[in-house]
């Protein structure tokens, strides 16, 4: 009956689907995407690019040259996928995007299996996807104006902050419940450490991450209603991907001949680019499930494929759009930028930034939010910052917590992986002042001050000087003098009592993550004196140093 | 009879009589055991009643540490010090003083090593224990005293990874295939420590400890603002967990429970860099003096009382905790008869 040949074709057909190998190479690079969170650490980094990711990201890199006017040290690495996306146009949406692949896999697992029909409506092109183009439009021009806002919405940056602070803590969880429950039967739980993404801290706080963890889950959860709804609606990258289609050199074809509108290719069409009718050259992933399921083989994958009425091969973004966006965004700026938080004026003392943070203006004009900084500092005093002590702009930026950790002396992990120069390469020789940077001395990130009225020698005559035994610069910069006091009982008690010394100060937050003085602590570190602006410097002798 | 079973099978309302005896068998046999487990006194069996509230409590449920002693050999003194100029040289000195090591650690026995790391510090500053002196006694253990197990443990104030690679004891225990154990949230538990008052239940960085046969306390000579000087016995406060900032309100008193929270094999205190000014965090290479002297010993107290008066320099002013320790039990003082110097 069957033809042998015939069945020995099929079965390699199955098996070399192009869809298969899509997977393989989706799940290649979302591997690969975690792979770069865990090596996040600072036993495992040892230099290995764990931000190529951000880097290859010709969004950010646009951005950010937008507001910058540079390209940021491996910046540079995006031409590589822009060149891919010209050779074959949106491949990274459904080849190599972890955000993408998620929600193609979210869709996968909660597809009503039995009913396909509606597919034929949500897989359809609809009038809405040209938001991202607009949104695309819109952080362009906040770019270009000095507010690098595409992190709050590019999918590699979400996807990164996400992981960092709400997914990879849980799974954290999960490698932790599971050692503990291994434990109590008695078996060697030590390896298990190596799974997890911070292993050997304390648990890892992320102030803020409920909210992060809400949005994540909203645009994942939301391809059980609308397949990809991130991906063609908003997301800015793949508007960026869009613009360039019509340059692109291989594309889709449809021969009309052949079709009998049978309408199968739009059944599993990733993008919504309309394969069936005329096909949105902008809009596809070049996920190729359309050429598969084609049953006359009509749709090919070309080089040099003619354009005729069957294809449109731009965005669907008029000069209306365009216009409407622009001031859209001009005043999104200005909402922002009044809306002081940290200027010159109006210094904020709880927005401590990083070592080696570029002034806050400056900062800003190149933070894409990815928190990857956050993922890899040791201490986990890195904070994603919220609405109320920042404001909006700088929301889920780095921010320094000292009452959660401190900043390690010898530490430079955050400067290291910084993709966008946000905070600028330093090493611990620049950080610390040591070396060819004796003459600028070491980076402050601020000025520690005391309490009196909490601290626990100078209020209740009880003697304690945590702060002054951590202090880690040399000579100390907070020391103590001998006081003999008689204390609230009437006996005579010999204090130490701490006192800082503004000009050692460095700023690292030790004293304060240290100070028993819980909840509100005796010795606090502010944003006062920090290296990175002259505007918030303490001292007359530190303001030399710095060149206006 | 047809009709009556196509009622009870079309209409859920009407019940046949099997059916409701099992619903009404399952509805009584849910409420009884409900009520059994909620309203049956305290002391029946699986009765969850906590009629004071109290018996939800969380039970505090401490361990105690064994005696990791050892006697020394009939002629042996308590504390050897060694002088000489590798730090080889000048342990093996000090621990041929007390019996030579052979005599503490027995082939086969699981040995944890508590190093001083507490700082992320390069080690030539004298704040961290020197890399060379861990590795000369991983070496002793390992190869002459043909140790089953090396373990390193500490529960540093700065991040834990960080400070054993950049004080070099990490890269130590990599070349001797050596177990590092860092603290995370699982390794703590309550320790009771009979008659300490500070400490007498605490959270105790319990992991490295199961299974234990000897500990050895690996210190370093460093100079402490609040308490003169942080040897031997204040080494120990590297074991502790929890809110252990609120100590330095009383810090003699609980230097001296550490004295009898741990009864160590051997302390060694490594006089090699001695951290004279700016302890303990130090940083200055000009506060380091290069003392050539290895401690080690059973009487934490004597040894950090010969080390307080000839590395540190500070005459027989004893910091208080030393006076407190020898009152708990934890030692002599008094070192006189009981050292031996070898130059």
């Amino acid at each position: 009956m069957k033809d042998p040949k015939k069945t020995n074709n099929s079965r390699f057909r199955l098996i070399f689907r192009t869809y298969n190998i899509r997977i393989v190479s989706q799940i290649f690079f979302f591997s690969l995407f975690l792979l770069s969170l865990w090596a996040s650490w600072t036993t495992r980094v040892k230099g290995y690019p764990v931000s190529r990711f951000l880097e290859m990201n010709p969004l950010i890199s646009l951005t950010s040259a937008l507001s910058t006017g540079y390209v940021y040290r491996y910046l540079g690495w995006s031409v590589v996928v822009l060149i891919v996306t010209l050779c074959l146009g949106r491949v990274f949406c459904s080849w190599f995007c972890p955000f993408g692949s998620l929600h193609q896999f979210v869709r996968w697992v909660s597809k009503p299996k039995k009913r396909n029909d509606d597919d034929h409506l949500l897989n359809r092109y609809q009038y809405k996807y040209y938001f991202k183009y607009v949104l695309l439009v819109i952080f362009m021009i906040l770019a270009a104006l000095g507010s690098l806002q595409v992190g709050l919405i590019d999918p590699i940056s979400v996807m990164y902050r996400s992981f960092v602070t709400t997914i990879a803590p849980a799974l954290n969880m999960v490698f932790d419940g599971s050692a503990a429950l291994l434990s109590e039967f008695g078996f060697e739980t030590s390896a298990y450490s190596g799974l997890k993404f911070s292993p050997d801290v304390a648990r890892r706080l992320f102030s803020g991450s409920f909210l992060i963890g809400l949005i994540f889950l909203f645009f994942v959860g939301i391809n059980i209603i609308h397949p990809r709804f991130f991906c063609r609606c908003l997301c800015p990258l793949g508007a960026l991907f869009g613009l360039m289609s019509p340059f692109t050199l291989i594309r889709i074809s449809k021969n009309s001949g052949k079709c009998t509108n049978c309408n199968a290719c739009l059944r599993r069409c990733e993008g919504g680019a309309d394969p069936h009718t005329v096909f949105r050259q902008s809009e596809c992933f070049v996920c190729l499930n359309c050429l598969d399921d084609c049953p006359e083989n009509a749709l090919t994958f070309k080089l040099f494929a003619k354009q005729d009425e069957h294809v449109i091969i731009g965005p669907d973004l008029n000069k209306r759009q365009i216009i409407l966006s622009s001031l859209f965004a001009f005043f999104t700026f200005s909402f922002l930028r009044y809306n002081d938080k940290n200027s010159e004026r109006n210094l904020s003392s709880s927005l401590i930034r990083p070592p080696g943070a570029t002034e806050e203006e400056e900062f800003l004009r190149r933070c894409i939010k990815c928190d990857q900084c956050i993922n890899i500092c040791p201490t986990n005093v890195l904070q994603p910052a919220g609405f109320i002590e920042a404001g909006f702009e700088n929301i889920w930026t780095p921010l320094m917590n000292f009452n959660i950790g401190h900043c390690q002396l010898k530490c430079n992990l955050c400067s290291e992986i910084c993709p966008t120069g946000a905070i600028r390469k330093i090493t611990v020789e620049e950080k610390l002042g040591k070396g060819r940077s004796s003459q600028t001395g070491p980076i402050r990130l601020g000025t520690a001050f005391f309490d009196r009225g909490r601290c626990l020698p100078h209020a209740m005559q009880i003697p304690c000087v945590v702060c002054e035994e951590v202090c880690p610069t040399s000579p100390k910069a907070i020391q103590t003098q001998d006081e003999e006091e008689k204390d609230v009982f009437g006996n005579i008690v010999l204090l130490k009592k701490p006192f800082i010394v503004p000009d050692l100060c460095i700023g690292c937050g030790l004293c304060q993550t240290k100070c028993p003085v819980r909840g509100s602590k005796a010795v606090y570190v502010t944003s006062v004196g920090e290296t990175r602006s002259i505007h918030s410097q303490l001292l007359l002798k530190h303001r030399k140093s710095l060149k206006p | 009879m047809k009709s009556k079973t196509s009622l009870s099978q079309n209409n859920p309302n009407n019940l046949d009589r099997r059916s409701f005896l099992k619903k009404l068998f399952v509805v009584t046999g849910l409420s009884t055991g409900a009520l059994y487990l909620g309203m049956a006194p305290e002391n029946w069996p699986l009765s969850r009643r906590d009629f004071s509230g109290l018996r939800g409590k969380p039970v505090l449920k401490p361990f105690l540490l064994n005696d990791f002693r050892v006697a020394k050999p009939l002629h042996a003194k308590e504390i050897g010090v060694g002088h000489g100029n590798s730090v080889r040289e000048r342990l093996l000195k000090a621990l041929n003083a007390v019996g030579g090591i052979e005599h503490y650690i027995k082939p086969g026995d699981i040995v944890l090593i508590k190093p001083n790391v507490a700082f992320d510090r390069s080690p030539f500053f004298g704040a961290t224990t020197a890399p060379e002196i861990l590795e000369e006694l991983i070496k002793l253990l390992l190869f002459d005293c043909r140790a089953g197990e090396v373990r390193i443990a500490d529960n540093p104030i700065e991040s834990a990874a960080d400070c054993f690679i950049k004080t070099g004891l990490d890269a130590v225990a990599r070349k001797f295939n050596v177990r590092i154990c860092l603290p995370d949230p699982q390794s703590f538990r309550v320790l009771h420590t009979p008659g300490a008052s500070l400490i007498e239940n605490w959270l105790f960085f319990h992991r490295p400890f199961i299974d234990v046969d000897k500990v050895i306390g690996l210190a370093t000579v460093k100079d402490h603002n609040l308490c003169q000087a942080s040897l031997g016995i204040k080494n120990w406060y590297g074991l502790l967990g929890g809110l252990r900032n609120h100590f330095h309100q009383n810090i003699h008193e609980v230097i001296s429970e550490l004295s009898i929270m741990i009864k160590a094999t051997l302390t060694i205190l490594d006089g090699s860099r001695i951290l004279m000014r700016n302890g303990p965090t130090g940083g200055n290479p000009n506060d380091v003096l290069l003392g050539n002297t290895v401690i080690a010993g059973v009487d934490p107290v004597a040894i950090d009382a010969w080390a307080f008066e000839h590395l540190l320099g500070r005459g027989q002013k004893y910091p208080h905790y030393l006076f407190l320790a020898e009152k708990k039990g934890g030692g002599f003082i008094a070192y006189r008869d009981r050292i031996g110097i070898v130059l």
